[in-house]
């Protein structure tokens, strides 16, 4: 009985080993994550966000280019007067601009744009960025030293001119009408960008490609592309990972600055389109009257701040779940 | 080493040139010459037109002209050699009439000295935020690392994540409703600038996120240092507190905090136009601003390169730093 007794808690302890054992790194690195208050938090917000960016025809109360005459300038409902002397309206929860539309309805249609700001030119920088990374580090030569030559002169121009740059000039061109300015902003993120991806997958493929697996590989005849794609870019996944999580905000935010110079997507008053303004041009538009309707700036403002400190949070939960040795640095 | 910073500095060379020829190429793609752009105001009839693309030799072929901005070249009205971007100049200004790029930008108004130029005035705004994130920022950090997990070191951490992720443009906004128009502590616009209390708010919120940034490097250098050897060698052999901190801390702790002066310099820059247009500041930033929406071109052109050549030359010179302040660094091998 006592034998028996050990014995079952025996297989216990191995099936406990066992499953143990099968957690793989990626397992292991998503309980780190989850157990990261903020990094959850930070995907909660995200979420929430990407969900009233899809439905905002539906979660918007009012439609966002509808001007309510003489309800215009109104504070939010929860003023009882506001600085022009104008009532709070429980209709238009955070009040109107100056042409009488509801704000909050245009904030809602404002997070399509950043949402999408935050994602597409992400996606097409890591998987360029990584493509020139790994040819660079893994062949070297010319590859490299193109890409070095590129990061110096790119490292010397100041991103924030070279869009301003691009947007202006380019603007009036079948290039900047295209889809009201977004994919010309796309575009210029994108090309900026790529480099720094690219950057930091050849340091790691420079390091990879020196250690023995991948010497081992080589000696049985694996073909290049192969030992690129199966043992260089799944021990470099981690860090493009983390790269990318901080590339999100970094681009919603300067597609929010670029707003607020009057750049970018021009805000439209087409009923059909699906970008109909942006953070930024809200901002812009509040700008005017700061004194007399600070509302009008602060709610696109409080939504960049919360969209971009989310994203801050799941990039540090994703850099500390990834790569726990960087844990506590800067 | 010398040989290296002289590479380094004759780098700056086709830098300056590769941004020069993007940023030229990328104006002339705009379909248009400046003469037409602006329709909310008068229109320029043909004939001025012409008159106008000769005097600034716009009528000449795009490659002519690039090197007549670059290096200069003989103008048409006067035939004398009017000397290019090479003798810093910068060309005429589109929208101002009769005045350079160069003079805009550099030139005080009459009576005042240099750092009343719109250059002047960038210059001792970036150099007050600076002054600002270095000496809050570095203290917080020293302070939050000797005293880890500490109450303090939790609220100077939470202070420098919301300062690293919270764009400075949102930031001002913030500040202005709080300050200027809830509280009416400064006022929105200045009347003027000489007061010390109308720059507090844009100095503050334009170092914020490098005060944020330094205060963060240096709390983990200085944890990476406190467990080094030397430092228990240090305490054991019965050396003062403050002699440790002071002498064999912080002088090895501060070495990876000079690295950031370089980008942190070029975020100063580079964030000011925003800062200086959200406070109506008489800088260089709101002049670039101000161009952007005249679509003055050769104004446009003419502040991008000279941002360029300050952002290279505060990393170049920050790397120079370096290697003077750490020993262990070579650069030859």
């Amino acid at each position: 009985m006592a034998v028996d007794n050990m014995k079952t808690n025996k297989v216990v302890a191995l099936n406990a080993l066992e499953k143990r054992r099968f957690r793989t790194p990626w397992q292991e690195a998503w309980g780190r994550l989850i157990r990261n208050k903020a990094a959850v938090l930070g995907v909660v917000l995200i979420v929430s966000f990407l969900f009233i960016a899809v439905f905002a025809n539906v979660l918007a109360p009012h439609n966002p280019l509808q001007l309510n005459s003489g309800k215009d300038f109104l504070p939010p409902s929860w003023i009882e007067t506001s600085a022009s002397g104008k009532h709070g309206d429980p209709e238009f929860i955070l009040g109107t601009d100056t042409l009488g539309r509801d704000v909050l309805s245009r904030v809602v249609y404002g997070s399509r744009v950043s949402m999408m700001v935050g994602f597409a030119p992400t996606l097409i920088i890591m998987l360029v960025g990584t493509f020139v990374g790994l040819m660079a580090g893994y062949y070297g030569g010319r590859w490299d030293n193109f890409l070095m030559r590129l990061t110096d002169v790119m490292y010397g121009f100041p991103d924030l001119l070279f869009f301003i740059i691009a947007l202006i000039s380019l603007r009036d061109t079948w290039l900047g009408q295209f889809m009201n300015g977004l994919f010309l902003l796309f575009f210029a993120l994108a090309i900026i960008n790529w480099v720094g991806v690219a950057r930091i997958v050849r340091g790691q493929a420079l390091s990879l490609k020196q250690k023995e697996f991948v010497e081992a590989a080589r000696s049985i005849g694996v073909k290049d592309s192969q030992i690129m794609l199966r043992h260089l870019l799944p021990n470099a996944l981690g860090p493009i990972i983390v790269q990318g999580s901080f590339l999100i905000p970094g681009m919603i935010i300067t597609e929010a600055v670029l707003g607020y110079l009057g750049l970018g997507l021009k805000p439209t008053t087409n009923p059909d389109a699906f970008f109909i303004t942006s953070w930024g041009s809200l901002m812009l538009d509040g700008q005017t009257s700061i004194n007399a309707q600070p509302y009008l700036l602060l709610a696109p403002a409080i939504c960049v701040a919360l969209v971009v400190l989310s994203f801050t949070f799941l990039g540090d939960g994703l850099r500390d779940a990834l790569d726990p040795r960087m844990r506590g640095r800067a | 080493m010398s040989a290296y910073f002289i590479r380094r500095i004759l780098w700056l060379f086709p830098v300056l040139f590769v941004v020069a020829l993007i940023t030229f190429s990328l104006m002339h793609a705009a379909p248009g010459g400046p003469w037409d752009r602006d329709l909310s105001s008068r229109q320029v009839d043909a004939g001025t037109q012409k008159v106008l693309n000769a005097y600034y030799g716009l009528d000449k072929p795009l490659w002519r002209q690039f090197t007549a901005y670059v290096f200069g070249d003989v103008s048409s009205t006067t035939d004398k050699f009017v000397c290019g971007l090479v003798c810093g100049n910068l060309g005429p200004s589109y929208r101002v009439r009769g005045s350079t790029v160069q003079d805009i930008l550099f030139k005080p108004p009459k009576g005042k000295g240099f750092e009343y130029s719109r250059f002047g005035y960038s210059l001792r705004l970036g150099l007050i935020s600076l002054v600002f994130a270095i000496v809050l920022g570095i203290p917080a950090g020293i302070f939050s690392a000797l005293k880890q997990n500490s109450l303090i070191d939790y609220l100077s951490g939470f202070i420098s994540s919301v300062g690293i992720s919270i764009p400075s443009f949102v930031m001002a906004i913030f500040m202005i409703i709080i300050f200027a128009t809830t509280l009416h502590w400064v006022s929105v616009v200045p009347k003027s600038w000489d007061e010390a209390k109308a720059w507090v708010l844009p100095a503050a919120v334009l170092g914020f996120g490098t005060l944020a940034f330094a205060t963060r490097l240096t709390r983990a250098s200085m944890l990476e240092v406190l467990r080094q050897d030397y430092i228990r060698t240090a305490r054991a052999k019965g050396l003062h507190e403050n002699i440790v901190v002071w002498r064999h801390m912080l002088r090895n702790a501060l070495i990876p905090v000079v690295t950031i002066l370089g980008p942190a310099l070029a975020g100063l820059v580079t964030g000011s136009f925003i800062i200086e247009t959200m406070f109506s500041f008489p800088g260089m930033g709101r002049a670039y601003v101000t161009a952007i929406s005249q679509r003055d071109y050769s104004m446009i052109l003419g502040t991008t390169l000279l941002y360029v050549l300050m952002v290279s030359l505060a990393n170049l010179s920050v790397d120079f730093l370096y290697v003077i302040i750490d020993p262990r660094i070579r650069l030859e091998e």
